[in-house]
C-alpha cells in the first residue's frame, strides 16, 4: 500500500517540480524556437503517459493488493484486442512526436544560401575564429602549417587565405538577424561548440569540417561552452559570442587583423627594443632578471608570445585594473608607455635576446607533494614547466617563484582573471582552485625549482 | 546417426561430484558456483565505482569545501565509474551471474553445455577486472577519456592516463570480451540444446528469453568494441592512424594522418547501443518473472512479450548513431536513426503495459522483490520517456551534452536495471543460500534506494534543460546562466548520492547476516512455478536434479488457474484429474 501512495506522491511531486522548478531553457537568442517547440510537444506527450501509466500502476496495486480472504487473481494469458489497441495508440503518439522532430531536422540540414560563413577553430583548451575577407572565401588550411607564427594552420601559398580575418581571441561577434553557417575545425581532439541560448551546436572533430547554422535574433553576450570531453581542462574551455547590431559588428570586424597582416608583423626589432627597455630596467633589472624588493618579476627566458600578450593586456586595461591588484596597477602605466604593438614586439624581442640567470629560490614547501599536485599543471605548462604556447601557458621553470605565488593568490582571490576580456586569466582562475591552500601552492612552486 | 536431444541422453553421463574444496569452490565447473563467483567480483568492483561516484559528487556539490580530487582525478573517476558500472558490473552480473545461475535451473538442465569453458569465462573475467584495477596504479593513473574513450583525446596528452592508463583499459576490455564470448556462446548453446523434455521455446520463462537475447546481442556487438580496442592500441603504441587524423597536439604536429575519429564512434556505438539492451533485456525478463510470481498472476501477453524482446534485440542494431546526432557525422543520417529509435519505443512500451497489466487483476503480494519490481516500472517509465526526447534528433540537439543526458541514462540503465538486480537477488536468495533474507532490512534498502535515486536524478533533468553541461569538474561563476540555484541543486544531489551509496551497506549486511542467521527458506518459499524452485535440494546440488531430469508440461505462468487447487502449478507438474492439462503459453488450443 505504501508503494502505491509513494507512486502517487512521486507523480504529483514530479509534475509540481516540472512547473515550479527555477530551471528551464535560457531565453532563446536564435531562430531555433521550433526546437523548443518540439521539446514542448514531447513534454506534453510523455508527461501524459508518465502520469497515466504510473497512476494506473498505483491504482492497480491498491485495488489488487493481497488481502486475507480477498479475491484471487484473474487468469488471463492475453487479450489480443487490448494489446493491439495499445500498440496502435502508442504508435500514433510516437508518430506525433517524430513528425515535427523530423520536419525541424529538415530545416537544420538545409543551410540557407545567403548564410555567411564563419570558421570556429577549437583546440585544447580555447577557441579562435576565422572569417572570409573581401573575396568572401576562406583560404585553405592544413595541420602541417600550424606553428607558433601560424596558429590557424593557414596555407601561406593560397591567395584566397591572405585576406582571411583571424580572431585570435575566444570572443566572436556576429551580426544580428543575419544567417550564419558555422564551420567547425579542430586542431587536436574532439570538442563541441555550444552556446545554450542558440540551442544548436555541433562537435568539432579533427580531420574534418563540421557545421551548423543559425540566425541570431537578439543582441547580447553569450557564453560558448565546450560540450564534448576534450581532456583535463574541458570544464574551463570557454568562449563568448557577442551578437551586435550591424554597425557595432562592422566596428569590431574592422579591428581584426587579416592573415597577411599577422604574417607581416611576426618579429620585432631587438635594437629598438633595447632603447625601449631602458625604462623597464629600473625595476626588472638590466638583464630582466627581476627584483623582488621592487616587486618586479624575472622576464628573461619567458616566452615572447606570453610577454607580448601580457603587455597588451596591461595596456588595454585587461590586467592591472582590479582595485586590489596593487603591483599590477603599478605596471599598467609603464605598459601604456609602449606606443603600439610594434613597440611591444620590439621590447619583447630584446628581452628574448638577454642571457638568463637562475633566480634564487624563496618559496619553500614539500617538493614531493608538489610533484603530485603538479601533475594537473603539467597538462598546460608542460612536464618540465617549460610553458606551451598552444595552451597559452607561460613558462614556470626558472621564473620568479615569489611572483608566481602572488599571482596564484590573485587568481584564487579573484584579483586576476576577472576582467571580461581576460579569458586566459579566467581559465587559470578556475584551475588555481585545484590547489587547496597556501601550502599546496608552496609545495608546487618548490617542485618547480627542481625542473 | 540420428540426433538425440541432450535431455534424452542424460543417462549416458555420470555425474562427477567434485570432492576437493578447490574443485568445488575455486576451479569449479558448476554453473551455480561460477554464477556466484561472477556476482561477487562484479559487486566488489561495482563498489569501487560507487565510491568513485561519491567522490565526484562531493566535488560537484561542495567544490570549495572538499579538495579531495583534482580535475585529472575527476575525469579518471567518471571514466572508471561509467565503464565499471556498464561492463564490469551490470553486464557481468546479468549474464555471468544471473545467466549462469538461472539458465540451467530454469530450463531443467544439469549444467551449461560447456562447463570447462564456463569456468574459463569466469577466470578471464577476473583477469579483466585485475587488469582494469592495475590501471589505477600505473604511471599517470587510469584513463580519463570518459567511458566512451573517444580518440584522439584518449591517447593524446592533455587527457589523464593517455599513455599507460588507456592501454590497461583497452587490454582489460579485450580480455573481458574473450571472457564474455566464452560465456555467451555457452548461454546461447545451452538454451538451444539443453532444455529438458517439454521445455519448448514458448514455455521458457521470460528471464531466460531476456538473457538468451542479450547473449546473442553481446556475441554480435562486442566484436566491434574488440576491434576498436585493438586499433586504438595500435594507434597509441605503434603509431598507426586508424582513428587519428593529422593533429597538432600541445603545439606539436604529430605524424598521424588520414584516420577518422568518427570511425571509432561508429564502432563504439555499434557495440554501445546494443550494450544498453544487453543490460536491459535480462532486466526486462527477470522483472517479468518477479511481477508474475509476486502478483500471483500469469504474465500478461507472454507471446507479445517474447516478440517484443526479439524486436528490441533486432532494432537495437540499427539505432546506434542516435548517440552521434551532433558528432559531425553526415546530418542526413539523423532522419534514419531518429525513426528507428522511436520505432523501438513501441515494443518497449508494450512491455511496460504488460507489466502493469500483470499487476492489474492480480493478487499482489508486496514482498521485497515485488517492491523493487514496481519501483523498476516507475523508474523505467521515467527513463524510457526521456529517451523519446534524446532519440528524436531535433529534440536531442539542445539537450545533448547536458545533465539531461546524465539523468536519462542513469534512470534507464543505471537505476532501473539495478533495482531489478536487487529485486532478483532478494527473490533468488532463498534458492541460492537456502535461507531467507531479513525482510525489514530489505524494505529499508528498497525505500532508501528508490526514493534516494529519484532525488538524485529528477533535478538533473531540469539542470540539463537549463543547459548545464555534463563532464564538468567545476562550474565557475563565469558561466552567465548558471545561477546560485544550480549550486544548491548540486548540493542536494550530492547529499542524496552519498545517502544512497551509504544505504547499500544495509544490503551487503543483509546478504552476509542472513546467510548465517536467516530463517530456513524451504525449496519454494514464493510458491513459484518455474523449474528452479522445484529442485530436489535447496540450495541445488551439483547436477541440479538428482537422479532424473524434470519433464515440463506447461508454461511458467500458471498462477491462479481456474479450477486448480493451489494458486500455482509448477511447470513440471504432470496433468492429472485435479489440474488442467498443460498449456503452452496459456492459450487455449
Amino acid at each position: 500500500m505504501a508503494i502505491a501512495i509513494a507512486l502517487i506522491l512521486l507523480v504529483i511531486g514530479t509534475v509540481l517540480f516540472h512547473f515550479l522548478s527555477p530551471w528551464w531553457f535560457t531565453p532563446i537568442a536564435s531562430n531555433w524556437q521550433m526546437m523548443d517547440d518540439t521539446v514542448h510537444v514531447t513534454f506534453w506527450v510523455t508527461g501524459i503517459v508518465f502520469v497515466a501509466v504510473n497512476l494506473f500502476l498505483a491504482y492497480a496495486v491498491i485495488r489488487y493488493r493481497h488481502r486475507a480472504g480477498g479475491e484471487k487473481a484473474h487468469y488471463e494469458p492475453e487479450n489480443k484486442k487490448l494489446e493491439w489497441w495499445l500498440t496502435i495508440v502508442t504508435s500514433v503518439g510516437i508518430a506525433a512526436m517524430l513528425a515535427p522532430g523530423l520536419s525541424v531536422w529538415a530545416k537544420f540540414v538545409t543551410v540557407p544560401d545567403e548564410a555567411a560563413e564563419v570558421e570556429v577553430l577549437g583546440q585544447q583548451w580555447n577557441w579562435s575564429y576565422r572569417l572570409p575577407g573581401k573575396d568572401e572565401a576562406l583560404g585553405k588550411t592544413d595541420i602541417r602549417f600550424v606553428s607558433i607564427d601560424n596558429p590557424f594552420g593557414m596555407d601561406p601559398g593560397d591567395q584566397a587565405g591572405q585576406d582571411d580575418v583571424l580572431v585570435a581571441s575566444p570572443e566572436l561577434h556576429l551580426p544580428l538577424d543575419k544567417p550564419v553557417k558555422m564551420l567547425l575545425r579542430s586542431k587536436d581532439v574532439n570538442h563541441q561548440f555550444a552556446v545554450p541560448q542558440f540551442r544548436v551546436k555541433m562537435d568539432v572533430v579533427p580531420g574534418m569540417v563540421t557545421y551548423f547554422w543559425l540566425t541570431p535574433t537578439r543582441t547580447g553576450s553569450f557564453d560558448a561552452l565546450c560540450e564534448q570531453l576534450c581532456g583535463m581542462a574541458h570544464f574551463a574551455m570557454r568562449g563568448r559570442v557577442v551578437v551586435d547590431e550591424q554597425k557595432d559588428y562592422d566596428t569590431w570586424l574592422a579591428a581584426q587583423p587579416t592573415f597577411s597582416k599577422t604574417q607581416a608583423e611576426l618579429t620585432g626589432n631587438a635594437e629598438t627594443g633595447k632603447t625601449l627597455f631602458a625604462t623597464c630596467t629600473t625595476c626588472h633589472g638590466a638583464q630582466a632578471e627581476g627584483n623582488r624588493e621592487l616587486n618586479a618579476p624575472k622576464l628573461s627566458g619567458q616566452g615572447k608570445w606570453y610577454l607580448a600578450q601580457q603587455l597588451r593586456d596591461f595596456r588595454n586595461g585587461v590586467r592591472g585594473t582590479h582595485e586590489n591588484d596593487i603591483y599590477g596597477k603599478q605596471m599598467a602605466p609603464f605598459a601604456a608607455m609602449l606606443a603600439d604593438d610594434t613597440a611591444i614586439r620590439d621590447v619583447v624581442e630584446y628581452i628574448a635576446s638577454l642571457e638568463e640567470a637562475r633566480p634564487p629560490a624563496s618559496v619553500l614547501g614539500d617538493p614531493e607533494r608538489g610533484k603530485t599536485l603538479y601533475a594537473t599543471c603539467a597538462n598546460c605548462h608542460g612536464t618540465q614547466g617549460q610553458g606551451i604556447w598552444a595552451t597559452n601557458a607561460p613558462r614556470l621553470a626558472n621564473m620568479s617563484d615569489w611572483y608566481m605565488q602572488r599571482q596564484m593568490q590573485n587568481f584564487r582571490e579573484g584579483i586576476r582573471g576577472k576582467h571580461p576580456q581576460d579569458f586566459r586569466g579566467a581559465q587559470m582562475a578556475s584551475m588555481a582552485k585545484v590547489l587547496a591552500d597556501e601550502k599546496a601552492i608552496s609545495d608546487v612552486l618548490d617542485y618547480v625549482h627542481t625542473l | 546417426m540420428a540426433y538425440v536431444a541432450i535431455a534424452d541422453r542424460d543417462h549416458e553421463h555420470e555425474l562427477h561430484d567434485p570432492q576437493s574444496f578447490i574443485r568445488k569452490y575455486i576451479w569449479s565447473q558448476d554453473h551455480k558456483v561460477i554464477a556466484i563467483q561472477y556476482a561477487v567480483v562484479a559487486i566488489a568492483i561495482g563498489l569501487v565505482a560507487l565510491v568513485m561516484s561519491v567522490l565526484m559528487r562531493l566535488q560537484l556539490g561542495f567544490p570549495d569545501t572538499f579538495k579531495l580530487i583534482t580535475p585529472d582525478h575527476y575525469y579518471q573517476f567518471i571514466t572508471m565509474h561509467g565503464m565499471i558500472m556498464v561492463i564490469y558490473l551490470l553486464t557481468a552480473l546479468f549474464l555471468g551471474g544471473f545467466g549462469n545461475y538461472l539458465i540451467p535451473l530454469m530450463l531443467g538442465s544439469r549444467d551449461m553445455v560447456f562447463p570447462y569453458m564456463n569456468m574459463l569465462s569466469f577466470w578471464f573475467y577476473l583477469l579483466a577486472v585485475l587488469v582494469l584495477v592495475a590501471g589505477l596504479f600505473v604511471p599517470g593513473g587510469p584513463t580519463g577519456a570518459g567511458w566512451t574513450l573517444y580518440p584522439p583525446q584518449a591517447i593524446l596528452p592533455g587527457t589523464p592516463g593517455a599513455t599507460w592508463g588507456i592501454i590497461c583499459m583497452l587490454a582489460s576490455l579485450a580480455i573481458f570480451i574473450v571472457a564474455f564470448t566464452m560465456g555467451g556462446l555457452n548461454y546461447v548453446t545451452t538454451v538451444l540444446q539443453a532444455r529438458c523434455r517439454g521445455m519448448t521455446f514458448m514455455r521458457m520463462p521470460l528471464s531466460v528469453w531476456g538473457i538468451f537475447s542479450a547473449s546473442i546481442l553481446g556475441l554480435l556487438a562486442f566484436p566491434a568494441l574488440f576491434v576498436s580496442a585493438i586499433m586504438m592500441t595500435l594507434d597509441s603504441v605503434v603509431g598507426t592512424s586508424f582513428f587519428l587524423p593529422a593533429v597538432s597536439s600541445m603545439g606539436e604536429n604529430l605524424k598521424h594522418s588520414g584516420g577518422s575519429p568518427l570511425l571509432f564512434q561508429h564502432l563504439f556505438w555499434f557495440f554501445g547501443h546494443p550494450e544498453v539492451y544487453i543490460v536491459a533485456l535480462p532486466a526486462f525478463g527477470i522483472v517479468s518473472d518477479l511481477l508474475s510470481t509476486h502478483a500471483r498472476r500469469n504474465i500478461f501477453g507472454y507471446r507479445m512479450m517474447v516478440w517484443a524482446i526479439l524486436a528490441i534485440a533486432c532494432l537495437s542494431f540499427v539505432v546506434w548513431a542516435h548517440h552521434m546526432y551532433i558528432s559531425g557525422m553526415n546530418p542526413y543520417f539523423g532522419f534514419f536513426f531518429a525513426t528507428t529509435t522511436l520505432i523501438i519505443a513501441v515494443p518497449t512500451a508494450i512491455k511496460v503495459y504488460n507489466w502493469v497489466l500483470t499487476i492489474w487483476r492480480g493478487d499482489v503480494h508486496l514482498t521485497v522483490p515485488m517492491l523493487f519490481a514496481i519501483g523498476f516500472i516507475f523508474t523505467f517509465v521515467n527513463g524510457g520517456l526521456t529517451g523519446l526526447f534524446l532519440g528524436n534528433v531535433t529534440v536531442d540537439v539542445p539537450l545533448s551534452g547536458t545533465y539531461f543526458v546524465v539523468a536519462h541514462f542513469h534512470m534507464v540503465m543505471g537505476v532501473s536495471p539495478i533495482l531489478v538486480v536487487f529485486g532478483a537477488i532478494y527473490h533468488w536468495y532463498p534458492k541460492i543460500t537456502g535461507r531467507m533474507f531479513d525482510e525489514r532490512l530489505g524494505k529499508i534498502h528498497f525505500w532508501a534506494t528508490f526514493l534516494g535515486t529519484y532525488a538524485i536524478y529528477l533535478p538533473m533533468h531540469y539542470l540539463g534543460i537549463l543547459g548545464v553541461p555534463r563532464r564538468y569538474y567545476a562550474y565557475s561563476d563565469s558561466i552567465d546562466f548558471i545561477s546560485p540555484s544550480v549550486h544548491i541543486a548540486n548540493e542536494w544531489i550530492s547529499i542524496s548520492a552519498v545517502f544512497v551509496a551509504a544505504v547499500q551497506l544495509i544490503f551487503l549486511f543483509n546478504l552476509v547476516w542472513s546467510y548465517f542467521h536467516g530463517k530456513p527458506a524451504g525449496g519454494n518459499p514464493w510458491r513459484a512455478t518455474s523449474l528452479e524452485w522445484q529442485t530436489p535440494d535447496t540450495p541445488p546440488k551439483h547436477g541440479n536434479w538428482g537422479k532424473d531430469l524434470p519433464v515440463v508440461h506447461r508454461w511458467a505462468y500458471d498462477y491462479n488457474v481456474p479450477g486448480a487447487p493451489n494458486d500455482f502449478i509448477p511447470q513440471n507438474q504432470p496433468p492429472d484429474g485435479s489440474v488442467p492439462a498443460g498449456r503452452d503459453h496459456g492459450v487455449k488450443a
